[in-house]
C-alpha cells in the first residue's frame, strides 16, 4: 500500500527554478519542490549533495542566483524569526561559559532589542518542557552529553514558536534515549509546525514523515544537482532504533511529480 | 610598600596615581572586550590589530616630527590604524572566510613593518620597543580621559548589545538566521585587546556577563599588583603586569589540570 499524503492547503515552501553556484561552480541547477503548511519532510542525500546549501538557503543564508524561494505563501505577516532552525552542531567554543537556559533564551533573540518581555519567558519555558530538558535549566552547556546539548538547541529552535521547523542531521551522534525523546517532541509537533529533516541517511526515513525530497540526481548538463519527489512505503525491517520508533523505505526508483499532492486526493 | 602608598598619593608625584587609575580604567576594556576575545577565540585577532597600530604609531611620528601633520600624536595614528586593520579583517572575513588566518599575519606583519619604516625616517631616535609595549608611568591626564571615554562607550555597547553579543559568539549562523549582523557586532568588538584577564576568569565564570565581571575585576588586580612590585623590585612596569597575568593565568590553568587528574584518578579508583 502507498503511504503518500494527498492534499492542497497552504504552501509553507517553494522553490521555483532555483539555481545555485559557489563561484564557478554550479551546486543546484533549476530546482523546483514544494512542502505544504503542517508537512513533516525529509530532504535526503549523499554528503556534498548539495542539502546544505539547499538549508543555507532556505535560512536567507545564501541568496540564489536565479528562480524564487517563497514561504509561507498567502500568509501576512510572516516573518523569518518564525522559522527555528536546529543545528547539527552550534559553531561554539567548547569552553564558553552558558547555561542551558540562556542558550534556550537565545531563541527570543531579536536583531536589535535588548529587551525580553514575559511572553520570552513563558516561550522558554514551555520550550525547554516541550524538549524534556527543564530539569537541566542551570546546567553548564558544556557538562551536557551530545544527545543531551541537541534538545537544548532543538528547546532553542522552538523557544520562537516557529511556523517552520528545521533540523539538520538531528539523530548524527544521538543516544538512543535522546533519539526516542527528540521524535516524541517531533510528533506532538506534527500537523501544527511544518518541519524538514535534512539527513544523509537515504534508505529509511522516520514514519512521521509525511514526504521525501531527494538531493542528488545530477542533471545531464553538468556536475549541479536537482531535487526529486520520492515515494516512501512501511518497512517492516527498518531498525526502529534509529528513528525513535517505526520507520518507512524511501523508493528511490519511483518519482513523483511536485505537483503529486496537489491533486484530487486519491488512494492508490 | 610604605613608600609605595606615599608616593601613590603624593601630589608633586603624578605619574605613579596616573599609571594606576590607568591600569584600573583599561582593566574594565580588557574585562569587557577580553571576554568576547577569548569566547570567539580570535586572540590571535585582537594581537594582529594591537601590533598593526605600530604603524599608526610610527606614521603619526613621522608626519609630527616632520611638520607634515603637526598635531598628530601617536595615540591618534594608533587609533586610525586599529580602525582602518579592524575593517580590512571584517571585509575579507566577509568575503572569503577561509582567509581570514592569512589576512590576520599579514596585517600583524604589515602593520608593524610600517611603523619601523616610518620611525626609520622620523627625525632623531625613536624607539619601536617602547611603544610597542608602551610605558604605563608616562599615562597623561588626557590619556585618562580618553580611557574613561572609552570605557564609557564599550560598557554602553557591551550593555546595549548583550544578546547579540552574548548569541552570535555562542552560535553565529544561529544569530544570522534570527537577524543579527553578525559582522557588524565583529567589528565592533574588534579593539586590541590582552586575553588573559578574561581567559583567567574563565576557568570560573558561569556565563559571559559573570566572565566580563572577573576579567575586569582581574586585570583591575593584575594591574596593582604588577606596578606596586614594579615600584618594589625597580622593574619596568608593564612587563611586570603582564607577567604577573601571564603567572596567575598558568597557574589557574594548572589548578584545573590538576584537579581534573584528581577527579578522573578519584572515579577509576
Amino acid at each position: 500500500m502507498i503511504t503518500e499524503k494527498s492534499h492542497s492547503g497552504p504552501v509553507a515552501i517553494r522553490f521555483n527554478h532555483v539555481s545555485f553556484a559557489y563561484g564557478s561552480s554550479p551546486v543546484l541547477e533549476d530546482v523546483n519542490f514544494h512542502i505544504h503548511q503542517g508537512d513533516f519532510s525529509a530532504l535526503v542525500g549523499p554528503n556534498g549533495s548539495g542539502k546544505t546549501t539547499i538549508l543555507k538557503l532556505l535560512l536567507n543564508l545564501e541568496r540564489p542566483d536565479s528562480g524564487r524561494i517563497t514561504l509561507f505563501e498567502g500568509l501576512a505577516g510572516f516573518k523569518r524569526d518564525r522559522i527555528g532552525y536546529v543545528p547539527q552542531h552550534a559553531g561554539y567554543d567548547p569552553a564558553f561559559p552558558i547555561t542551558v537556559k540562556e542558550v534556550v533564551r537565545m531563541g527570543r533573540l531579536k536583531s536589535f532589542s535588548r529587551k525580553f518581555r514575559s511572553v520570552d519567558e513563558e516561550a522558554v519555558t514551555e520550550a525547554m518542557e516541550r524538549a524534556g530538558i527543564s530539569e537541566l535549566s542551570g546546567q553548564p552547556y558544556q557538562s551536557l552529553s551530545g544527545g543531551q546539548r541537541r534538545r537544548v538547541l532543538v528547546a532553542r529552535a522552538l523557544a520562537s514558536r516557529p511556523l517552520l521547523l528545521i533540523l539538520d542531521e538531528p539523530t548524527a551522534n544521538m543516544d538512543a534515549e535522546s533519539e526516542e525523546r527528540l521524535f516524541g517532541t517531533l510528533g506532538s509537533l506534527k500537523g501544527s509546525t511544518t518541519i524538514l529533516i535534512v539527513t544523509h541517511d537515504q534508505s529509511f526515513v522516520s514514519s512521521l514523515t509525511d514526504i521525501v525530497l531527494c538531493v542528488g540526481d545530477r542533471l545531464k548538463t553538468g556536475t549541479a544537482r536537482t531535487v526529486v519527489r520520492h515515494r516512501t512505503e512501511p518497512a517492516a525491517d527498518a531498525p526502529p532504533d534509529l528513528f525513535g520508533g517505526k520507520a518507512v523505505r524511501v523508493r528511490h526508483d519511483v518519482a513523483l511529480n511536485d505537483t503529486f499532492c496537489c491533486r484530487e486526493v486519491k488512494k492508490i | 610598600m610604605n613608600g609605595f602608598i606615599d608616593v601613590l598619593f603624593n601630589p608633586s608625584l603624578p605619574f605613579l596615581r596616573n599609571a594606576m587609575i590607568a591600569g584600573i580604567l583599561s582593566s574594565i576594556l580588557f574585562g569587557v572586550l577580553g571576554a568576547i576575545v577569548t569566547v570567539k577565540r580570535i586572540s590571535g585577532l585582537a594581537g594582529a590589530i594591537s601590533h598593526a597600530v605600530l604603524g599608526g604609531i610610527g606614521m603619526a611620528l613621522y608626519f609630527s616630527a616632520s611638520g607634515i601633520v603637526p598635531w598628530l600624536t601617536p595615540v591618534m595614528g594608533a587609533m586610525i590604524f586599529a580602525v582602518i586593520a579592524s575593517i580590512i579583517i571584517g571585509v575579507v572575513s566577509l568575503r572569503a572566510k577561509q582567509r581570514e588566518d592569512t589576512v590576520i599575519n599579514a596585517i600583524w606583519a604589515v602593520g608593524m613593518s610600517i611603523g619601523v619604516l616610518f620611525m626609520a625616517r622620523t627625525p632623531g631616535y625613536t624607539d619601536p620597543m617602547s611603544y610597542l609595549f608602551g610605558n604605563i608611568l608616562l599615562i597623561s591626564v588626557s590619556d585618562l580621559y580618553l580611557l574613561a571615554v572609552l570605557d564609557a562607550v564599550v560598557l554602553f555597547l557591551a550593555w546595549r548589545f548583550y544578546p547579540q553579543i552574548e548569541a552570535s559568539a555562542f552560535d553565529e549562523e544561529f544569530s544570522r538566521v534570527r537577524g543579527v549582523k553578525t559582522h557588524a557586532v565583529g567589528i565592533v568588538m574588534v579593539i586590541a585587546m590582552l586575553t588573559l584577564p578574561a581567559g583567567t576568569a574563565g576557568y570560573i565564570a558561569r556565563n559571559l556577563a559573570w566572565m566580563m565581571w572577573l576579567g575586569s575585576i582581574f586585570s583591575a588586580l593584575f594591574t596593582i599588583a604588577g606596578i606596586s612590585a614594579s615600584w618594589s623590585m625597580d622593574t619596568p612596569a608593564g612587563a611586570t603586569v603582564v607577567v604577573i597575568t601571564g603567572a596567575v593565568f598558568l597557574s589557574a590553568a594548572a589548578v584545573q589540570m590538576f584537579v581534573r587528574i584528581f577527579k578522573r584518578m578519584r572515579n577509576s579508583g
